[in-house]
């Protein structure tokens, strides 16, 4: 599942790619609706680490800083804490906030700024302060990463009331889910999935689609439904495809909306096909999959031909780049969780 | 952006605490550059400490009658309070904590949306954007960097907007005042940093908060020119955070200023103040009364005399009288509000949980 870093440029550079479809990266597409974004709002802003002259370090921000200049795309000093609390200040004070975490591990430093503050604010005001920030941060793993640059850290932050999480599984859908994170009024912790950053796909970036908090069935399907979300997306749609040859037929959703949770999408998929597993990065115990389950449990229990299972990473600290491989959910184990469906009762 | 020199020259603030009126109340020795304000502002100075203290008492004791639910007194800190907002303009923002309820009150709030926190009804009673007044921080210097960024913003957006940021000697030891003393500085931020230094953090001393020769002494390693001032000393803040005020309208960056003060009361109503600290060492303090100090000043001045006293007496009577009456008077809170400020608008999950408490209070007949 490993993906190679491509040089840097190939993700694109600074500007709208317009309405007709072309080849796109995930990276590409989310410099294109920063751009865009850039454009259309002059009260939004661009900053964090490394963002300005280097693009960032994955050149999500590429040519931004010069297209823009540096008082709406810049660098701070190294400090997350600072980059999530000075914007909280901006926000309250007119401005759109867009801020880029280097490495979801690197991230935890603003973790009081994120959980007691971005969250709380608007409740705290009785809703006379909004934040319209978008915290994005690279998650997951898949690109042989050392240590701290690959956790899964979605549950920490679905756990806040007041954050909206979301995180995309396709470039055209990265695009639509950026723009819609800006123009939210609620902050929204934008999870990027570092290894579908190279991932291409010929499409027109426009911001026709989905809500923001709605989720997609990516592939229709009869038999099962598969829940993934960010780098688990094409996965669960290669596993679906090897699926056929074994007469499966898998309903792929793309969750996109990891808090709110779409309920009524999933909990419709499910009491059609009767089963169900969802797939994600993150350690099992406590993991935001047990939400997933929860939730549908309560929802399709009468409609339910086997339990909901779950494909996690294991419950350990992220491997080693040598070792990941081991922890990351593959269309092997998708494969043989399917086959653990109790598909015998139902014939 | 902010260029580096080798020299730290102008940065250091004085070895001893400036000030322009003296513990007893005889022009001060040692002013630095700080200017005496107008004999009008004194007086409004002195007459908002008055004002300030008799609430300050009367909220404490609403506390002791169960009528709030915790109330950190800024009893001793009064010249800090009225001096520090008194010196703001019209459009700066004050970002206060949770002691700070008196710079709140003299900023304008209405003294009930002020004390919603502390009565347990919100956890912000009041507009922020109103009297532009961020909502009481009450964990330890994270609202430093919410000012940075605001007085930012407002540089940004090219206006002439300042942020004062309140917090004491614990605050300077967390990571966030560290981080937001170096945002603003190299964003050249119109940021003023007020450290109240009352002493202690709830009950550690400032010996075992930091070994810095002063707080003030810290601004040197991030840039930014510092005071060293009387805290007890109305004139002296309210002239030094109107300096910091004016940098920073000026485009020369932040300000920090550490007020030499004490806090009379215990940390709040929960707190033992005799388990670490001497009686002996409050009464020195007593005798430094930031409210005697200016009183005897003005009057020697011939700008207070005993009527003048009176009425102001009298006027501080009424203010706490109708405080005492609206506080004693429930909110009359909605369960339903539970759910309404989560995001901008309720989400479905939001919407039925709702629906399930108020279903909830209908059957118990609530």
């Amino acid at each position: 599942m490993t993906e190679v870093l491509s040089p840097a440029g190939e993700a694109g550079q600074a500007g709208s790619a317009g309405p007709t479809a072309a080849p796109v990266t995930m990276a590409g597409a989310l410099n294109a609706a920063l751009a865009d974004s850039l454009s259309a709002d002059e009260r939004v802003l661009v900053f964090g680490e490394d963002v300005a002259a280097l693009g960032g370090v994955f050149r999500v921000t590429d040519g931004l800083a010069a297209k823009f200049g540096e008082a709406r795309v810049f660098d701070t000093p190294l400090a997350e804490s600072g980059i999530i609390g000075t914007a909280i200040g901006m926000a309250m004070n007119g401005l759109v906030p867009v801020v880029e975490m280097q490495f979801d591990a690197f991230a935890y430093p603003a973790f009081e700024q994120v959980t007691s503050h971005l969250a709380k604010l608007h409740n705290r005001t009785r809703g006379r302060v909004t934040l319209p920030i978008v915290v994005r941060i690279p998650f997951g793993g898949g690109i042989g990463g050392v240590e701290h640059h690959c956790d899964s850290s979605e549950a920490y932050y679905t756990h806040t009331p007041g954050l909206r999480v979301v995180t995309p599984g396709t470039p055209a859908d990265a695009y639509r889910l950026l723009r819609q994170s800006i123009d939210c009024p609620d902050p929204v912790v934008f999870l990027e999935p570092k290894r579908r950053y190279w991932s291409k796909e010929t499409a027109a970036l426009t911001l026709d689609g989905p809500a923001i908090d709605r989720a997609v069935i990516r592939r229709p399907g009869t038999d099962v439904t598969l829940i993934t979300y960010g780098g688990t997306v094409q996965t669960g749609l290669e596993a679906a495809e090897a699926a056929t040859a074994e007469g499966w037929d898998v309903e792929v959703i793309d969750l996109r909306s990891l808090s709110p949770f779409d309920d009524a999408t999933l909990a419709g998929s499910v009491r059609r096909t009767g089963r169900a597993v969802v797939v994600h990065e993150a350690p099992g115990f406590t993991g935001y999959g047990a939400e997933v389950v929860a939730r549908l449990t309560e929802q399709c229990f009468h409609f339910l031909e086997a339990p909901i299972l779950r494909i996690t990473g294991f419950d350990v600290p992220y491997p080693p780049p040598h070792l990941e491989h081991l922890h990351l959910p593959d269309v092997d184990r998708i494969l043989d969780s399917i086959a653990r469906l109790q598909w015998d009762d139902n014939a | 952006m902010a260029t580096r020199t080798a020299a730290g020259d102008g940065l250091l603030p004085s070895a001893a605490p400036l000030q322009l009126i003296d513990p007893d109340g005889r022009p001060g020795t040692n002013p630095g550059e700080l200017a005496l304000p107008e004999p009008r502002t004194l007086l409004e100075l002195y007459r908002r400490m008055v004002l300030g203290r008799r609430f300050d008492q009367q909220a404490t004791t609403l506390t002791k009658q169960g009528r709030l639910a915790v109330y950190p007194s800024s009893h001793g800190q009064d010249a800090c309070q009225v001096g520090a907002v008194l010196a703001l303009r019209d459009d700066d923002w004050l970002f206060p904590t949770y002691r700070d309820t008196v710079a709140i009150v003299t900023r304008g709030v209405d003294p009930v949306e002020a004390l919603s926190l502390l009565r347990g009804d919100w956890h912000c009673g009041y507009d922020p954007y109103q009297h532009r007044i961020a909502p009481q921080c009450t964990p330890l210097g994270t609202s430093t960097l919410h000012a940075v960024g605001l007085a930012h913003a407002a540089r940004l957006k090219h206006q002439d907007q300042a942020a004062l940021v309140l917090l004491g000697d614990g605050a300077t030891s967390e990571g966030d005042t560290h981080e937001a003393l170096n945002f603003a500085a190299v964003w050249r931020a119109p940021a003023v940093f007020l450290v109240q230094n009352n002493g202690y953090a709830i009950s550690v001393p400032l010996a075992k908060q930091t070994a810095a020769p002063t707080l003030a002494a810290k601004g040197i390693g991030y840039g930014i020119p510092s005071l060293l001032i009387d805290g007890n000393d109305a004139a002296a803040v309210y002239s030094a955070v109107r300096a910091g005020i004016d940098r920073g309208s000026g485009g020369l960056g932040p300000t920090l200023i550490e007020a030499i003060t004490y806090r009379i009361e215990a940390h709040t109503n929960a707190d033992d103040a005799a388990r670490y600290r001497d009686d002996a060492e409050v009464q020195s303090w007593l005798a430094r009364d930031p409210i005697a100090r200016l009183e005897t000043y003005l009057t020697a001045q011939g700008l207070l005399d005993g009527n003048a006293a009176t009425r102001l007496a009298a006027e501080a009577e009424r203010f706490a009288e109708g405080v005492r009456k609206r506080m004693n008077i429930d909110a009359g809170l909605d369960p339903a509000e539970l759910f309404a400020h989560v995001y901008a608008r309720p989400t479905a999950a939001l919407e039925h949980q709702r629906a399930a408490l108020l279903s909830e209070l209908e059957d118990a007949g609530r």
